[in-house]
C-alpha cells in the first residue's frame, strides 16, 4: 500500500528500513557484505558504499539521487568475494526496482550465483532528472539540494531555485512499472525487504506514441539532434549493469569494425549496436543517461527496445529466473512479417 | 560540420544501386548458382558475400556497410527449418527482426536492409526477390544520411 507522503517522509521511511533489514542480516550472519548507497560527495550525486560492520550501517542512505545500479558492480567481483579460507561471501544488494531486476537477469544470464545473494528490497519513489536540473540552472555550481513539499529545491552561490518533484524525475521513473524488486516462489529465498509480487508486467508504451508517429526523416533528424553531442567516452557503457563484456565491440580492434570518431554515422552506430546488444535485457533503470556527461537521454530507446521484446516474444527482463532471455532462444512459429515476399 | 558535396549520381538518371547480399552457404548461395546455371536474368546490382550460415551474420555487418556506403543490404537464408546447421536462421530471425525495427526508430529508410529466405532449389524465386531489391532500393535513392562523411 502507498500512502499519500511528502516524498521526504517517504524517503525517509525507505531510509529507516532499509537500516533496519541490514542491521538484521549482519546480526544474524545472514550475510557477510552489503553494498548500498552512501553520501555524495557532491551535491547530486550518491556514491557506492561497502560495507562489513553493524555499526557501519548507518552510512547507508536513501534519497532521491541513488541513480547508480548497484547489480554492476556485482560480475566483476563476484569471483573475488570470499574469506579467508576461499569461501564465497555472501551478499546484500540494497536494490530499488530496477537493481533486483538487473540481478535476476544477471542470474538468468548465469553470471551471478543468487544462492549468495540477498535481495534487500526497497520501495523505490524515482530518481531526480539531475542532467536536467543542470542544465537548466547552466553554468552556475550547484551547492546544495534539498526536497521540501514534493519540490526540488537547488541551491547555489548566489540563486535559488525550484523544481516540481514529480516532472523532474527521470524519464524511466516516471513509467516504472517495477519499483521494488520483483519476488516470486522461485525468489523467495533471495528477497528480504519490500518486494512486488508479480509475475508479468502490463505496460502500454503511450509515452513512445508520439516519436513513433514521425516520419523517417523527422525520426533521423531527432536523432542526430540527440546524439550529436556524444563525445563516445562510454560512460553509458560503463554503467550499464548489463555491459560485463571482457572486450567490448568498440574497444575491438581486430578487426577495427567502428572507427573512433565522434563523426554521426559512427556515433549512431555505437548507439545503434549498443541497443542492439541490449535488447531482451535492458532493465530499464536509465542509469545510462544518468551517468553521460553530455546529458543525452537515451531513455527513448530505452523503452523501444522494452517495447520490442515485449510485443515480440511479451518478455520483460529481470522479472522471472526460470525464463530465458529472448535471443538466446527461438521458436519456430516466431513472426517474419518483415521478410521479404514474392508479389 | 560536413561539407556536403553535390553527389553526381544523385542527381544522375542513370544511377544504379550497389546492394550488397550476405547469402548462406547452403541454401541462397546455391539458390543464387541454380538463378545463375539456368540463365535466369537478374539485375547486376548485387554483390555477393558467401557465409556459412544466416546466423553468421552480426547486425554488425549490416550497420557497418550501410556506414560504408552501399546503397542497400540484402540477407538471405535457408527457410525456417531447413537449416544446415539446424537452427541458425532461427535465432538470426529474431535478431534481425530486433535490428529491423531499431534501423526503422533511429530513422533509416524501411527497405535499405531487408531480409529474405530462399532454397537451393529457387533460383526462380531468388532472381525475383532480387528485382525486387533492386527496385524498392531505386526507389529509395542513394544511401547518403548513414554514409560515413569523413572518410
Amino acid at each position: 500500500m502507498v500512502l499519500k507522503m511528502g516524498v521526504e517522509a517517504e524517503n525517509q521511511n525507505i531510509e529507516k528500513s532499509m537500516i533496519e533489514t541490514a542491521n538484521n542480516l549482519l546480526k544474524n550472519k545472514e550475510v557477510d557484505v552489503i553494498i548500498g548507497y552512501s553520501k555524495g560527495t557532491v551535491p547530486l550525486s550518491s556514491a557506492p558504499i561497502i560495507i562489513r560492520r553493524e555499526e557501519d550501517t548507518d552510512k547507508l542512505i536513501w534519497n532521491n539521487l541513488c541513480y547508480v545500479n548497484l547489480a554492476k558492480y556485482l560480475v566483476p567481483l563476484m569471483p573475488q568475494l570470499c574469506d579467508s579460507e576461499g569461501n564465497s561471501l555472501k551478499i546484500g544488494v540494497v536494490s530499488k526496482g530496477c537493481v533486483g531486476r538487473a540481478l535476476i537477469h544477471l542470474a538468468v544470464e548465469k553470471q551471478i550465483k543468487l544462492d549468495d545473494i540477498k535481495i534487500i528490497g526497497i520501495p523505490c519513489n524515482g530518481n531526480i532528472n539531475r542532467k536536467r536540473i543542470e542544465k537548466e540552472i547552466g553554468e552556475s555550481e550547484i551547492l546544495e539540494l534539498s526536497i521540501v513539499d514534493n519540490n526540488i529545491n537547488v541551491k547555489g552561490k548566489d540563486f535559488e531555485q525550484s523544481f516540481p518533484f514529480d516532472e523532474y524525475l527521470n524519464e524511466l521513473c516516471k513509467v516504472c512499472k517495477v519499483k521494488s524488486p520483483p519476488n516470486n516462489e522461485s525468489l523467495a529465498e533471495v528477497c528480504v525487504g519490500e518486494c512486488l509480487e508479480i509475475t508479468s508486467v502490463e505496460d502500454d508504451f503511450s509515452d513512445l506514441d508520439e516519436y513513433e508517429s514521425k516520419s523517417t526523416e523527422e525520426k533521423w533528424d531527432y536523432i542526430i539532434d540527440t546524439l550529436r553531442t556524444c563525445t563516445r567516452c562510454y560512460a553509458c557503457r560503463e554503467a550499464c549493469p548489463m555491459c560485463y563484456c571482457h572486450l567490448c565491440f568498440v574497444d575491438q580492434n581486430k578487426p577495427i569494425w567502428f572507427g573512433k570518431t565522434t563523426e554521426i554515422s559512427e556515433i549512431i552506430t555505437f548507439h545503434l549496436t549498443r541497443a542492439m546488444h541490449l535488447a531482451g535485457r535492458c532493465v530499464a533503470c536509465g542509469a545510462c543517461s544518468s551517468v553521460c556527461p553530455m546529458g543525452i537521454d537515451l531513455n527513448l530507446i530505452t523503452r523501444k527496445l522494452e517495447k520490442i521484446v515485449k510485443g515480440r516474444f511479451n518478455f520483460t527482463s529481470g522479472i522471472d529466473i526460470e525464463t530465458l532471455a529472448p535471443m538466446t532462444t527461438f521458436k519456430m512459429d516466431d513472426s517474419e512479417e518483415f521478410m521479404l515476399e514474392e508479389d | 560540420m560536413t561539407v556536403q558535396t553535390v553527389d553526381d549520381k544523385s542527381i544522375n538518371e542513370n544511377w544504379e544501386p550497389k546492394i550488397i547480399a550476405f547469402l548462406c552457404n547452403w541454401c541462397s548461395y546455391a539458390g543464387a548458382d541454380l538463378a545463375g546455371v539456368s540463365r535466369i536474368q537478374y539485375p547486376p546490382n548485387i554483390r555477393i558475400v558467401r557465409v556459412p550460415c544466416s546466423g553468421r551474420i552480426n547486425p554488425n555487418f549490416i550497420i557497418k556497410s550501410l556506414t560504408d556506403g552501399w546503397d542497400g543490404v540484402l540477407v538471405s537464408g535457408c527457410h525456417p527449418g531447413d537449416c544446415h546447421y539446424i537452427s541458425g536462421n532461427l535465432v538470426a530471425r529474431r535478431r534481425f527482426a530486433i535490428l529491423n525495427e531499431l534501423l526503422e526508430f533511429f530513422g533509416i529508410e524501411p527497405g535499405r536492409v531487408n531480409f529474405m529466405w530462399a532454397s537451393a532449389a529457387e533460383g526462380e524465386r531468388f532472381a525475383n526477390l532480387i528485382k525486387k531489391v533492386t527496385k524498392i532500393i531505386k526507389e529509395l535513392g542513394p544511401n547518403t544520411k548513414f554514409k560515413k562523411k569523413w572518410c
